[in-house]
């Protein structure tokens, strides 16, 4: 089980995820050795489980985000499976969810403009199978992405 | 917009599953100098295509159990200030992200709870009670995967 000191290295390593053991060791007010040794069970135990790079696809000229609510047609018992399988084939899919409520699945899909879009929408998107039906959501803005967890 | 090439794109894949990954390590598996590679992570950081990099945690054995995004349509258009809406939306811890969308709904949030008890306290007690909140729909995620993108 996690204590207060773990949740309190967490919390900071979560606000700054760049920073050395010796600085995150600073901050919750322990030694580097002991928060070392620390870091090293959140890892052994999975609770922490990576770190990764963020990449901004509007400065690589991705500039549409467009969120796609799909509902499968449930009488094919394989449907998510072979759904989800062809999905990953499609290189603008960054983000794949399935859910329990109306929507069964969300694809996160970019382009580079309503051109692009329309292109990918048409000969990848739509060819996948069993879809029922599909809603599309425009992105506007990100107001808040950190995704920190209130730990 | 940047213009990669196919080593930028090796190394972001690299860095997306890893951000861990010293300029050394990066550099021994794509057959590049020490010094060539930080020189590339570096210009990628400097044009913002690498924006940061996030910490993956465990939500389960954070105690946090429950992960569900809402569709939130605002209730009296151009009575509420968008503004106040997003601000208050955006100090709820246990909501980890906030995207403005167009379509069905307005907005787009994730939120994590320790179960589904605790997400209907959140649910009434915070977010129905945000100024402007109208229509919200909810769906419980089951499963999410993040994939590479088009590089």
């Amino acid at each position: 089980m996690l204590d207060d000191v773990d949740r309190r290295i967490l919390r900071q390593f979560q606000a700054s995820p760049e920073a050395s053991v010796a600085e995150l060791a600073e901050r919750c007010a322990l030694t580097t050795a002991s928060c070392w040794r620390r870091l090293e069970k959140l890892e052994s135990s999975c609770v922490i489980l990576g770190q990764e790079a963020i990449v901004d696809w509007q400065v690589l000229g991705f500039a549409v985000e467009v969120s796609l609510r799909v509902t499968l047609d449930k009488t094919q018992t394989t449907a998510f499976d072979e759904f989800i399988n062809k999905a990953r084939d499609v290189p603008e899919v960054l983000e794949i969810q399935t859910f329990l409520g109306r929507i069964d699945v969300r694809l996160s899909v970019i382009a580079r403009d309503m051109a692009h879009y329309q292109d990918v929408y048409r000969t990848r998107i739509l060819s996948l199978p069993h879809i029922s039906d599909i809603e599309a959501l425009m992105h506007v803005a990100r107001i808040k992405s950190d995704e920190i967890l209130p730990i | 917009m940047m213009d990669l090439d196919e080593v930028d794109h090796n190394i972001l894949r690299a860095l997306m599953s890893d951000a861990r990954m010293s300029s050394k390590a990066l550099g021994e598996k794509l057959g590049l100098s020490q010094p060539a590679t930080w020189r590339r992570i570096k210009r990628l950081k400097d044009a913002g295509v690498i924006k940061g990099r996030r910490l993956l945690l465990n939500r389960e054995k954070l105690g946090l159990g429950v992960t569900v995004f809402l569709g939130i349509k605002l209730a009296t258009k151009g009575r509420v200030s968008l503004e106040d809406f997003e601000r208050a939306v955006s100090a709820i811890p246990e909501v980890l992200s906030v995207e403005h969308i167009l379509g069905l709904y307005d907005y787009r949030l994730k939120v994590v709870a320790r179960d589904i008890p605790d997400f209907e306290r959140i649910l009434r007690r915070r977010i129905m009670t945000l100024p402007g909140a109208g229509q919200v729909e909810a769906n419980v995620l089951l499963s999410e995967e993040r994939r590479r993108g088009p590089i």
